[in-house]
């Protein structure tokens, strides 16, 4: 009993992590049809910021986080506006300018922090444990859980609560109908790489809570299982990428331990196989 | 039929005025030589056989596509060269054969949006987007229009054909539109629906005097509907009168070869 509350606490958790970077993912791809194979490079950037700004700042692990989430939203909108803005009648050159940024992403990280992984600045309450039904619980899982599921209650009140939320929804559905309707569309585009940004970094200050340390290639390993997660969600939705993590999350805790370390990511594709043969388009439509 | 009879009704000014206006793809005429205006509060529907050009007449009015000659002129102004966002911000309103609105939103939704578009309050994007706003009261006093008041709230993918078309002349009300495009709006609609529709429409030419141009198939929907009828055959004007009158014009009837209007 202990061990199954422990793998599904641990497999939630990191499917909060997933959640966290496939939600912008799955957004900027709905509403602008851009692959943002850079979107992992965003989580680096909140990760070695949060670092950064603990370390070399001497601020708190809070409003150090908050440092990495400025800088990830930043280096969203920037990406947007320098790079992607000008390519959004050629989606190959998109490609390739992401896939480039991504590999020159980790490159450049490299060659500022280094390759080997730094300590992360975690607190000292995320080391302790918890019981819970018997199980010893790390307390990082809760912190995980609890900010993936704020995370998405935001992003719902963002879309269904606010004008831009409804212009982003329409936008998911019919692009060029909402064009139709006189909207200047592109500045949604800016808000949701700045939002899924946001949401990356926080999902690399996450990570650097979860593993202890930050590494340059951490938000390209992470990157691929989102898009496992968008692809098996649906692409354009919220709730999809959600409900996907989740699942992704506790496949690959559960496979893991029971079977072998490698089994639980092979399974993971195995999920992604059946889910797009049985529904080609993800388990949610296309609906933000 | 001379260019001074077609353009006869001009009392009233214009809304629309189109002169010698011809599209040509690859050296083929698609349509051509078309002149006419559309005074104001006047319904106009376009009649003719598939492949008449009639759509293609829509397609260059709202600006989907560029005409080869001629030019179009909105309110006197020439919006001949503006891209189709411009023509909807100078008061161009129109509908497509095809359904459009969006599924996934609410019938509210759809038409808040298209209230915010319309007041171009994009900028102030965060805020709520459910507050009592006057968008808000325009969007239900769009719907409460067309009669969708009490499904203000369903998803617009769950109406019936006929309530979509009812969704989407909302939608165009709101914009307060100047000139209204309807095309087809009959096509595909369940016959139950028909009347209905028709009563929609027709308080929207009657009641606040909108000015209408509509593409219609069956000349039954535009007896009572219609001020003037234009008939369009092999991409020409050939004739543009009181529905009563075009029905009777042997040149109408041999366009048609026997076929019912």
């Amino acid at each position: 009993m202990s061990t199954l509350v422990l793998l599904s606490l641990t497999g939630l958790g990191l499917g909060a992590l997933y959640f966290l970077v496939a939600s912008g993912l799955s957004l900027i791809f709905g509403l602008a049809d851009v692959l943002n194979f850079a979107h992992g490079l965003f989580l680096s950037v909140g990760a070695y910021g949060t670092w950064w700004a603990a370390d070399r700042l001497g601020l708190g692990f809070v409003p150090a986080a908050a440092v990495g989430v400025g800088l990830g939203a930043l280096a969203a909108v920037l990406v947007e506006l320098l790079l992607i803005r000008p390519l959004y009648a050629r989606p190959i050159d998109q490609v390739l300018v992401t896939v480039g940024l991504s590999l020159a992403g980790v490159a450049l990280l490299q060659a500022g922090f280094g390759a080997d992984p730094v300590t992360f600045p975690k607190p000292a309450w995320t080391e302790e444990t918890t019981t819970v039904l018997g199980a010893t619980v790390p307390n990082d899982r809760f912190l995980l859980i609890g900010v993936a599921l704020a995370v998405l209650a935001l992003l719902q009140l963002f879309l269904h609560r606010t004008r831009f939320g409804l212009i982003v929804r329409a936008g998911v559905e019919d692009r060029a109908m909402v064009t139709a309707l006189g909207i200047n569309v592109r500045i949604a585009f800016t808000v949701v790489f700045a939002i899924g940004g946001a949401a990356a970094a926080l999902g690399g200050v996450l990570a650097g809570v979860y593993y202890g340390d930050v590494s340059p290639g951490q938000g390209t390993s992470l990157l691929i299982f989102a898009f496992i997660v968008v692809v098996i969600g649906g692409m354009g939705s919220v709730a999809g990428s959600a409900l996907a993590a989740v699942v992704v999350g506790l496949v690959q805790q559960f496979t893991s331990y029971y079977a072998a370390a490698g089994v639980g990511e092979a399974s993971v594709v195995l999920v992604l196989a059946m889910v797009l043969l049985a529904r080609p388009g993800g388990l949610t439509g296309r609906t933000a | 039929m001379t260019a001074e009879a077609l353009t006869a009704p001009t009392a009233a000014r214009p809304v629309l005025r189109v002169r010698g206006l011809g599209w040509a793809v690859g050296g083929a005429r698609i349509v051509s030589g078309l002149e006419f205006d559309v005074a104001e509060g006047e319904f106009v529907a376009v009649i003719g056989p598939n492949g008449a050009g009639k759509t293609s007449l829509f397609n260059l009015i709202s600006g989907l596509v560029r005409p080869t000659e001629g030019s179009i002129e909105l309110d006197r102004a020439d919006i001949t060269a503006d891209p189709p966002h411009r023509r909807a911000r100078r008061g161009l309103g129109r509908t497509f054969q095809s359904s459009s609105v969006f599924a996934g939103l609410s019938v509210l939704e759809n038409v808040r949006l298209a209230a915010a578009a319309h007041r171009g309050s994009c900028l102030r994007l965060w805020r709520r987007a459910d507050s009592g706003t006057a968008a808000r009261e325009a969007a239900m006093g769009a719907l409460a229009r067309v009669g969708l008041s009490t499904r203000a709230a369903d998803l617009a993918g769950a109406l019936s054909h006929g309530d979509k078309r009812k969704l989407e002349i909302a939608i165009l009300l709101v914009t307060e539109p100047r000139l209204i495009l309807l095309d087809e709006p009959m096509a595909g609609v369940g016959t139950a629906d028909v009347p209905a529709l028709t009563e929609v429409i027709r308080t929207v030419h009657r009641e606040e005097g909108r000015t209408v141009l509509m593409v219609e198939h069956h000349m039954d929907v535009l007896l009572g509907l219609a001020d003037r009828v234009a008939v369009m055959h092999h991409g020409q004007l050939l004739a543009l009168d009181t529905p009563e009158k075009v029905t009777a014009d042997p040149l109408v009837q041999d366009a048609y070869l026997g076929e019912t209007l």
